[in-house]
């Protein structure tokens, strides 16, 4: 089985601020992770691999530095490693993002599978998945919250509904997003980082792609843009209280009637 | 695309030409003058020797918004239940639709859904698309994407809203992607510019910071939004939209996806429907302390719910977390008892009508949001809220009860 685990580099705090003035996101000095969500994805690669055999690829883009998010993917037990890495690549909104993402894999391998995260935790959206999916022309089914099983040609799984659980059967080659919980996602260990440290990390530019078209990449294939952003107001009308706590259970009692719940 | 044209010229001190450039993009290769992959266009180059230099900013084509009318509802449902974000979410496209004199249109597929899209009429629908097939009975990406290309190509929506439901999130993005067109998810503002333009606010950075994010030249514009952030419209009693029957080719209907059972998950108290929200935090010193919580929730006809230090210690059911990573949720009246207030846990729950925060620290980040942010130890005034509630609280019920 070959499997294709997408990753991101993520800021390592979602603690950010926004200047006022210039509108610029004031981002000194965070330190980046592997997006947690995708630990989940490299274990359930990891999980299939134990019972199925299977190779593992691990994709990301972003700049140089994302290499390490590959690197620990390594020490978890991935096989492969590439970056895709190019200036023309920067400032991709979710389509642009899903788009290089997908002419990446072409460009890695033929994948039976590929295994995204839930979502990440800086653009909180859970979209790339699906797109990459749609780019690709497979079927994709996102919140796996269970394999059930793999054949030569299949993979069963179970999708997490609000009120249900349905179990499919999914033809190769498909796409699937996963839930935490799917598996407890094991820990890196420095046996593998020692034994994964001559390992390759290619970067692949623009250059090295399918599609050569410049304007479906980076910034010039984002259709959204950024107008501005700004903090989050915070409530207007706000009351303190404070003193002896009679007198406080005395208000709230009383706002809770005005309000009509007691 | 905006790029740098040169002019070969012969220039005496090649050198300082190359200074010109902060991020060493000017190289001289083989006599001619060169622009490499480090240019940040920052156009310093053409100011200084413009004889050489030239901005070339070609106009990006742009599209006929006047092409595009309408805007359109995804109705989400699982077997024929519509999920309650579609009606807000009409609410909304009604709104919308006004300002800029377009029509709402719904598209609902499934199986046997032909007698639920009449309710769907009563909340002021202009237009009804339905895909009625027995291949669209389980949600399955393919054939729900086929038919949502359909009748984005019959109708031709400037606006599309999606529910952010586990189906919304999954086909959004999918049917976005097939148009190369944008999607926002999880929008908590939506408005309309003249032009149509969608103005389209997110929360970013686990709600940190808000996003105004727009899709300037391209349609459908595509947002999703989550359950309880708008208001659903009243039903009215004689409807005036129509339903429209819609075809879809069979090879259009194929999966490669095959559902092989649904079961039921055990029934759990859905915090997300519930009107008032009692919320555990860290303050709690032990297991059994939290009953006096249940007890209160009891009184108040509400639910509990936790942050995520209390589930990670196993004293709360996961499905009982709100925030970034859990649920969340817009009661009427939220009350959280020593819960500091993390930006992750704020996110899932600061669109409450009504915010009641327990705290001791006086600088805890939860009272930013709350509307009446109570200094205090929840051991006193937890107990003496119970009682008098109980006391004076049950009476006030009879009487009302009394004078219907």
């Amino acid at each position: 089985m070959e499997i294709l685990v997408c990753i991101k580099q993520v800021p390592g705090t979602t603690q950010v601020e926004v200047d006022e003035k210039t509108g610029v996101l004031k981002r000194d000095g965070v330190a980046s992770k592997l997006n947690p969500y995708d630990l989940y994805a490299i274990e359930t690669a990891l999980q299939l691999k134990a019972v199925y055999g299977a190779t593992i690829n691990v994709l990301s883009m972003g700049p140089p530095q994302a290499e390490a998010v590959i690197r620990e993917a390594f020490m978890m037990g991935a096989d492969k490693g590439a970056l895709l890495s190019d200036r023309k690549f920067a400032g991709a909104d979710v389509l642009a993002t899903a788009f290089t993402l997908a002419q990446g894999i072409k460009k890695v391998c033929s994948p039976d599978i590929i295994i995204c995260g839930k979502m990440t935790t800086d653009g909180d959206t859970a979209q790339v998945g699906p797109e990459i999916a749609e780019f690709l022309g497979i079927p994709h089914v996102a919140n796996v919250c269970k394999i059930r099983g793999a054949k030569k040609e299949s993979i069963t799984l179970e999708m997490d509904m609000p009120h249900s659980v349905e179990v499919a059967e999914v033809l190769f080659p498909c796409l699937i997003t996963v839930e935490k919980g799917i598996y407890q996602p094991r820990l890196p260990s420095f046996k593998r980082k020692l034994s994964t440290k001559d390992f390759e990390v290619p970067y692949y530019g623009l250059i090295d792609l399918d599609d050569q078209d410049e304007m479906k990449y980076g910034l010039n294939g984002s259709p959204t843009q950024v107008k501005r952003i700004f903090p989050p107001e915070s409530n207007t009308t706000q009351e303190y209280w404070d003193g002896n706590p009679e007198d406080i259970t005395e208000k709230l009692f009383n706002k809770l009637k005005d309000l009509k719940f007691v | 695309m905006a790029h740098i044209k040169i002019h070969q010229k012969e220039f005496d001190n090649i050198d300082e030409l190359i200074e010109v450039c902060p991020f060493n993009a000017i190289e001289y290769i083989n006599t001619s003058i060169a622009i490499n992959a480090g240019c940040k266009m920052c156009s310093i180059c053409v100011k200084k020797h413009p004889e050489i230099f030239e901005f070339i900013d070609e106009q990006v084509q742009q599209i006929d918004k006047s092409e595009w009318t309408g805007v359109a509802v995804y109705i989400d449902h699982v077997e024929g239940h519509i999920h309650p974000v579609s009606f807000e979410l009409i609410g909304k496209a009604k709104e919308m639709a006004a300002k800029i004199n377009h029509p709402v249109y719904a598209v609902f597929m499934g199986d046997n859904i032909t007698a639920t899209a009449r309710d769907i009429l009563k909340f002021g629908v202009d237009e009804v698309f339905v895909y009625d097939k027995p291949a669209l009975k389980d949600f399955r990406i393919e054939p729900y994407t086929a038919a949502f290309e359909d009748f984005i190509n019959t109708k031709k929506p400037s606006i599309v809203l999606v529910g952010g439901t586990t189906i919304g999130r999954s086909l959004a993005p999918r049917i976005a992607a097939r148009f190369r067109t944008g999607l926002t998810a999880d929008c908590t503002i939506l408005d309309v510019q003249e032009n149509t333009d969608l103005d389209q606010i997110r929360p970013a950075f686990g709600g940190n910071i808000m996003a105004h994010i727009h899709t300037p030249n391209h349609r459908p514009q595509f947002a999703t939004v989550r359950y309880k952030i708008f208001d659903a419209p009243s039903a009215v009693d004689s409807p005036e939209g129509s339903i429209t029957h819609c075809t879809l080719h069979e090879d259009l209907l194929t999966s490669r996806i095959n559902v092989l059972e649904i079961h039921e998950k055990e029934t759990s108290e859905s915090i997300e429907d519930a009107d008032v929200i009692l919320v555990a935090g860290s303050a709690f010193k032990k297991e059994e302390d939290l009953q006096l919580l249940f007890k209160l929730a009891e009184l108040l006809d509400g639910k509990v719910a936790s942050t995520r230090p209390l589930i990670e210690k196993g004293w709360m059911d996961p499905r009982l977390q709100i925030g970034l990573s859990g649920r969340t949720v817009r009661p009427k009246l939220i009350m959280t008892f020593g819960v500091s207030g993390a930006i992750q846990f704020v996110a899932g729950m600061n669109s409450s009508d009504h915010i009641v925060a327990i705290n001791s620290d006086p600088n805890s980040a939860i009272f930013k949001v709350a509307h009446n942010a109570i200094i205090g130890d929840i051991y006193d005034i937890l107990p003496s809220l119970i009682e008098v509630i109980e006391d004076r609280g049950a009476k006030a019920i009879k009487e009302v009860i009394q004078c219907q």
